[in-house]
């Protein structure tokens, strides 16, 4: 499909210019005419006011898509565990089987895993198709492309969804081209449209700076990654009752092109920053890396986390395992304090969900503010250490809240 | 040694703003750099030039003409050979489309022992083109590399994790994605800058590749922008006003009273 201006209707106004993220339209004898940088992502039909902008569908083949039935969540396991991120999709996968009015099943591949099968029907798996073999034990590109897209090809769900981690990330693609069907990445919203029961798949693009929906008309499945921590976990009834199909997995040796030699950990103890209710994090406003521990402090106080800007980790005061953001870990807590973090887009894309934001920056005009629901412009050198005390007073300001007219006063910020 | 890497020219979106009226983009003065995580892979490439004897290497782009830019920085950052893939065909694509026509290029290529290119690009961010030309061209992959070394005639990476790290070995050949940790890359000399503008460009359109122009562009893409819209900004909150206890006394009172504390 293309983008066509009808000239006729063009006023030359350059609505359209302004609003196109590609640099796509030129101005041609006061007349907009689209060049080839355009994606046909549409942000100029609507911000045309004079309707003179229009998509032209062209007509493709149809494929027989109704063969394609069921949602598949890929259920990611790292040593017999179920990575919360699965627990999410399950339960996001829940809500958009309903919706069209099919299965939800749970893939999962491993060696011994037998254990997680029940576990997944809990979860709110219909069917489990389990796929067990020594070389799946742990993640490699070439086994796990190889046994997932067989099982596509034979058994054919109209959807897959998997978690956007560093091996969702590496097998999705993957699979999705040998199976020849399109991707979308780091879907933040899943919905389904009720008249044809396609999935549109809305996700940030340009940094955070844009969200797109993006559909996949036809080619199946469908498929989706899923940022970790954006979905709500499914919930666990032991009673729910589901089907476990063991699936046949035909793997040599010689399938494998990889070798993983050895899995290390991180000496740091893993932040779990999107189990965390509360994040304290920090930013290039720090200045040094000491400033860190003034936040542990006051993460401690709140039983929080501490988090961090790219700017801090790029600085190495603090390790990625602790970065909020677009190429860090999405979060949606409860609390987020944002200490000398300025709000750059990237980062606001990775804690904007947050349900209570505090910012504290020494510049007034800093970006934070405008998403903030409470904002303090100051030295966070003063008002943290100020903050963490008052804290340990909370009681008192209660006693205080009870005497009306302070509180008015107090309030009228 | 022959060493392809792949890149993109990207708009800078860490510099890109909203317009605070209109909630678009402002699209003027955003400069278009090489992108971040393809400047790593071509380091990468680069380095190994430095280390061993007889490596070349050859860098890609899939891009409107313009393209031709982060092109010419990279014969200046020491790069042998640079093909610019560039035809009204081309635009639109999505990942799918986009790996197959940057796979017809490496296949008419020819010969090649690694192909690197960055983990994403800081405007689609999908990581996912790597990957899918890794598919199409048939070598295995590896992503998230933060290390590389080549031992004999294996190399060994390291793969980031969320919490750490894999090693993993493979043979060539092999196409491997760079992320920032990988290392830093090399500032671009003046001798850089003047031998880049000595090289040509090579061009190569829909003609010269052996693809079909149902397989390329915003037609072959199996994905589809149905909208695109700018997230709604969080309402308006507070700032706090004061002395730093009047401030912080503020805050834990309203804190209280949302019962967050």
């Amino acid at each position: 499909m293309a983008i066509v201006v009808l000239q006729d209707k063009c006023k030359g106004c350059k609505l359209c210019l302004k609003s196109c993220p590609f640099e796509a339209i030129d101005m041609i004898n006061n007349v907009a005419v689209i060049n080839e940088k355009c994606t046909a992502c549409g942000a100029c039909i609507e911000s045309c006011k004079f309707e003179a902008i229009i998509k032209e569908e062209i007509d493709a083949p149809e494929k027989d898509l109704s063969l394609y039935k069921n949602v598949w969540v890929f259920v990611e396991q790292r040593e017999g565990q179920i990575m919360p991120v699965s627990l999410e999709l399950l339960g996001e996968g829940r809500k958009l089987a309903d919706e069209i009015g099919t299965e939800l099943c749970a893939i999962v591949l491993g060696n011994d895993i037998k254990g997680l099968a029940k576990e997944l029907v809990s979860y709110g798996a219909d069917k489990v198709y389990l796929a067990q073999h020594k070389l799946l034990e742990n993640f490699t590109t070439d086994a796990y492309t190889k046994v997932i897209s067989e099982k596509i090809n034979e058994i054919k769900p109209e959807i897959i969804i998997m978690g956007a981690t560093h091996i969702g990330r590496d097998l999705a693609p993957r699979v999705a081209a040998r199976v020849d069907t399109g991707l979308t990445a780091d879907c933040t919203k899943l919905e389904i449209d009720l008249e044809d029961k396609k999935i549109m798949q809305t996700r940030p693009a340009f940094g955070g700076n844009i969200m797109a929906t993006i559909v996949c008309p036809n080619h199946r499945p469908q498929m989706s990654t899923v940022r970790p921590g954006v979905m709500d976990k499914a919930v666990k009834d032991d009673s729910r009752k589901g089907e476990i199909i063991e699936l046949e997995v035909k793997l040599k040796k010689e399938d494998l092109r990889t070798e993983v030699v050895e899995i290390v950990k991180s000496k740091k103890e893993m932040v779990s920053l999107t189990d965390a209710e509360v994040i304290v994090a920090g930013g290039r406003g720090l200045g040094r890396p000491e400033g860190f521990e003034l936040l542990e402090k006051l993460s401690y106080k709140l039983n929080g986390v501490v988090g961090a800007s790219r700017a801090a980790v790029d600085n190495e005061w603090i390790d990625h395992s602790h970065q909020v953001g677009q190429t860090g870990t999405t979060v949606k807590p409860k609390l987020y304090i944002a200490c000398g973090i300025s709000g750059a887009i990237q980062h606001l894309a990775g804690m904007q969900n947050s349900d209570l934001i505090i910012a504290i920056n020494k510049n007034p005009d800093a970006p934070i503010f405008k998403i903030a629901d409470f904002g303090l412009v100051g030295d966070l050198y003063k008002i943290i250490p100020a903050f963490t005390e008052a804290l340990d007073r909370s009681d008192d300001i209660s006693d205080v809240l009870k005497q009306s007219e302070i509180l008015q006063s107090i309030l009228s910020v | 040694m022959k060493i392809i890497v792949c890149v993109k020219q990207v708009p800078d979106t860490n510099e890109v703003k909203i317009d605070p009226v209109k909630g678009t983009l402002i699209r003027d003065g955003i400069p278009s750099i090489l992108n971040p995580d393809d400047a790593n892979a071509l380091e990468e490439a680069l380095a190994l030039k430095d280390k061993y004897t007889d490596v070349k290497v050859t860098v890609l782009t899939m891009g409107p003409p313009q393209a031709e830019e982060i092109l010419r920085e990279c014969l200046a950052m020491g790069a042998d050979d640079v093909i610019l893939l560039s035809d009204r065909a081309f635009a639109g694509a999505d990942t799918w489309a986009t790996s197959n026509t940057i796979a017809a290029a490496i296949r008419k290529i020819g010969e090649y022992d690694i192909v690197f290119a960055g983990r994403q690009a800081i405007d689609g961010d999908t990581a996912q083109v790597g990957p899918q030309i890794a598919e199409r061209i048939g070598i295995p992959q590896v992503s998230y590399v933060q290390n590389f070394k080549i031992d004999g005639d294996e190399i060994i990476v390291q793969r980031q994790l969320e919490d750490g790290h894999e090693v993993i070995k493979v043979k060539k050949p092999v196409l491997l994605t760079a992320i920032k940790e990988l290392n830093e890359p090399r500032y671009i000399s003046m001798k850089g800058i003047f031998n880049a503008y000595k090289k040509s460009i090579t061009t190569w359109t829909l003609s010269d590749l052996d693809i079909e122009k149902h397989q390329v562009g915003l037609d072959a893409s199996p994905t589809n922008v149905l909208r695109s819209f700018t997230p709604e900004p969080k309402g308006k909150g507070i700032i706090i006003k004061g002395t730093v206890e009047e401030m912080v006394e503020k805050l834990v009172v309203n804190l209280s009273k949302k019962n967050v504390i």
